[in-house]
């Protein structure tokens, strides 16, 4: 092996990411389904790491499951996308994150599109002109959130209450990642690692502890599919893709599922939930499932941050083996209140996967 | 050259997507959706660069250029830096301008799509939106997803959401401004007039088909057939 060319072409994957002064964008599955992931990242950067991340109310959709549903043409969601980074360069930031996937893979297709058909980024600008009278300078540097997370893994285990140790063998806790199919399939040099070796969330977990465990299917998609699990009729196809990747990791015994994109973390989630149901068959251990958890949601865990401040009680599978494994403190009596300490009723109890 | 290709050939995705497709199909080996459909992501790609018209508009009715999940897996691997993705997404929009897509069953659910996703957007400003993604519609959302949807403003509140409040948050209500300029963008880029083209093509089918538009909309979205599956 030439040591320097394999050098040169690891280059290509690795990104020089900035340290602070970020324009935010919030994904539309992540606000509905895992909420408490984007506030505590925030929360993390902003008041534990001291980083400026900006967010403003007018942003909206950048029209992305829509682009890829066929519904919308590509000029609109570039246009979309163009008032979006109006919005940034109207704030004075250059460094622009997103949370979602889709958005993630689809601004990077548009930067990409762009540079090769500048007439088409003249179109829009004038698009965007024409609908809005805004302008816009494109991102210096575009960031999806689970970047962020990667970059700061050292500072933020400097400051892990609850590494990701297992406390009662003393071994590190085993994790599966999964990254979204529009991080970096279609632009490998966008991703840190790339699209076939990708380290965004390894290094992470690694940083905290963690041992990652490989699976023969470990690069193959959630199954989202867009249309194939929007419409009611196709959803199969989204279902038969998840079960092919819980039956390939099952015999490794991952303790934890981390993902990076909104909508795999949904449906790793859910889809053990129509896999109990309808098979009859769970994938963890004592009738419980896997527990998916974003990277934020992970890095929170770590930090000590409460388990139902952040929001993993609107997860199906329940966090709880992940909990005492790593032997964080939680009130269980807390987990489905409401707002100011209200009691909630308790989600009705599947038929097999035990979600308390 | 003929009609279809050369308006394909308009479409950046084609001109991105579409170099010299060898054959091999690596791109059919990694698809997700060659697995579970009968699909072959080769064969449209080479019936694409073919600039075959009758086999085009074959594809243009068919419904296999609507099993594709846009995973886009196939772009890694392709050794010949093509697209098969977005070649599939080029015959999909043009499937829609043409009317074709009310040939196929698949092709036929672009109508629920539509009305779904775009009412999300220009009704709410988002792709997905707790006022239309509903447990009776999406039981995998779970008892939870149940719970989530019975005690919506506490479950948010709690966890720091600012559910349609005029607020810097998530699910805040999106301002009339950034709504206004929504709805100019769908109407000054060709958004409003592609729905158009959906709408219409999909009402002429609903009365070929004997069905009124709610009927339509429940075919579409609930009903399939096992003839698209591998093992059928």
């Amino acid at each position: 092996m030439i040591y320097e060319g394999k050098k040169r072409i690891w280059s290509d994957y690795q990104k020089e990411i900035p340290d602070d002064h970020w324009f935010f964008a919030r994904s539309c599955i992540r606000q509905n389904f895992n909420p408490g992931a984007e506030n505590t990242m925030l929360d993390i950067v902003r008041n534990k790491l001291g980083k400026d991340f900006y967010e403003t109310k007018y942003h909206t959709t950048c029209g992305g499951i829509a682009y890829h549903s066929d519904v919308i043409p590509q000029e609109t969601a570039m246009t979309i996308i163009a008032r979006h980074f109006a919005l940034m360069t109207e704030a004075g930031y250059k460094n622009m994150v997103v949370s979602c996937v889709t958005s993630f893979g689809l601004y990077s297709e548009i930067l990409e599109t762009w540079k090769e058909f500048p007439e088409l980024k003249a179109k829009i600008q004038q698009n965007l002109w024409d609908a809005c009278r805004k302008e816009f300078d494109t991102p210096e540097y575009l960031a999806h959130s689970s970047d962020i997370m990667y970059k700061y893994r050292y500072p933020m285990s400097e400051q892990a209450k609850y590494p990701l140790t297992n406390v009662h063998t003393g071994k590190p806790i085993r994790v599966v990642e999964h990254i979204g199919c529009h991080y970096a399939k279609m632009f490998p040099s966008k991703g840190v690692g790339g699209a076939e070796y990708p380290y965004v969330l390894s290094g992470l977990a690694e940083a905290f502890g963690g041992e990652i465990v490989d699976y023969p299917e470990r690069r193959h998609c959630c199954g989202f599919g867009f249309r194939q699990y929007l419409v009611k009729a196709n959803r199969g196809y989204s279902l038969s893709n998840t079960y092919k990747k819980f039956e390939s990791m099952e015999p490794y015994k991952p303790d934890v599922i981390i993902t990076n994109c909104p909508g795999c973390n949904y449906f790793l989630d859910r889809w053990q939930y129509v896999l109990s149901e309808t098979n009859g068959k769970v994938y963890g251990e004592n009738g419980y499932g896997i527990p998916v958890l974003s990277s934020e949601e992970l890095a929170a865990l770590v930090m000590g941050y409460d388990p139902w401040t952040i929001g993993l009680q609107m997860h199906q599978v329940a966090v709880e083996p992940l909990l005492d494994k790593m032997g964080i403190k939680y009130d269980p009596a807390k987990k489905y209140e409401g707002a100011n300490g209200k009691q909630l009723p308790k989600p009705q109890a599947p038929t097999l996967l035990k979600c308390y | 050259m003929g009609k279809y290709y050369d308006k394909l050939m308009q479409d950046y995705r084609l001109k991105e997507g579409l170099n010299a497709c060898i054959n091999c199909g690596t791109c059919t080996a990694i698809c997700p959706a060659a697995e579970f459909y009968k699909y072959n992501p080769k064969n449209i790609v080479n019936i694409v660069q073919s600039k075959d018209e009758e086999a085009i508009e074959e594809l243009l009715k068919s419904d296999a250029i609507w099993y594709c999940g846009e995973c886009m897996s196939c772009v890694t691997r392709c050794p010949r830096k093509n697209a098969p993705g977005l070649v599939v997404m080029s015959l999909r929009r043009l499937s829609i301008e043409t009317g074709l897509f009310t040939e196929s069953e698949k092709g036929r659910q672009q109508y629920a799509l539509a009305k779904v996703l775009t009412g999300n957007i220009l009704d709410h400003g988002y792709c997905v939106h707790p006022a239309t993604f509903k447990y009776e519609s999406h039981p995998e959302y779970g008892t939870v997803g149940k719970w989530i949807e019975d005690n919506i403003d506490d479950v948010y509140e709690r966890v720091g959401a600012v559910y349609n409040q005029d607020a810097t948050g998530a699910l805040r209500k999106i301002p009339k401004e950034s709504m206004d300029d929504l709805h100019r963008i769908f109407e000054v880029t060709g958004a409003n007039d592609l729905l158009d083209h959906i709408y219409t093509a999909s009402k002429k089918k609903a009365d070929e088909m004997g069905l009124t538009e709610e009927e339509y909309f429940h075919q579409v979205f609930n009903i399939t057939g096992p003839e698209h599956l591998n093992n059928y």
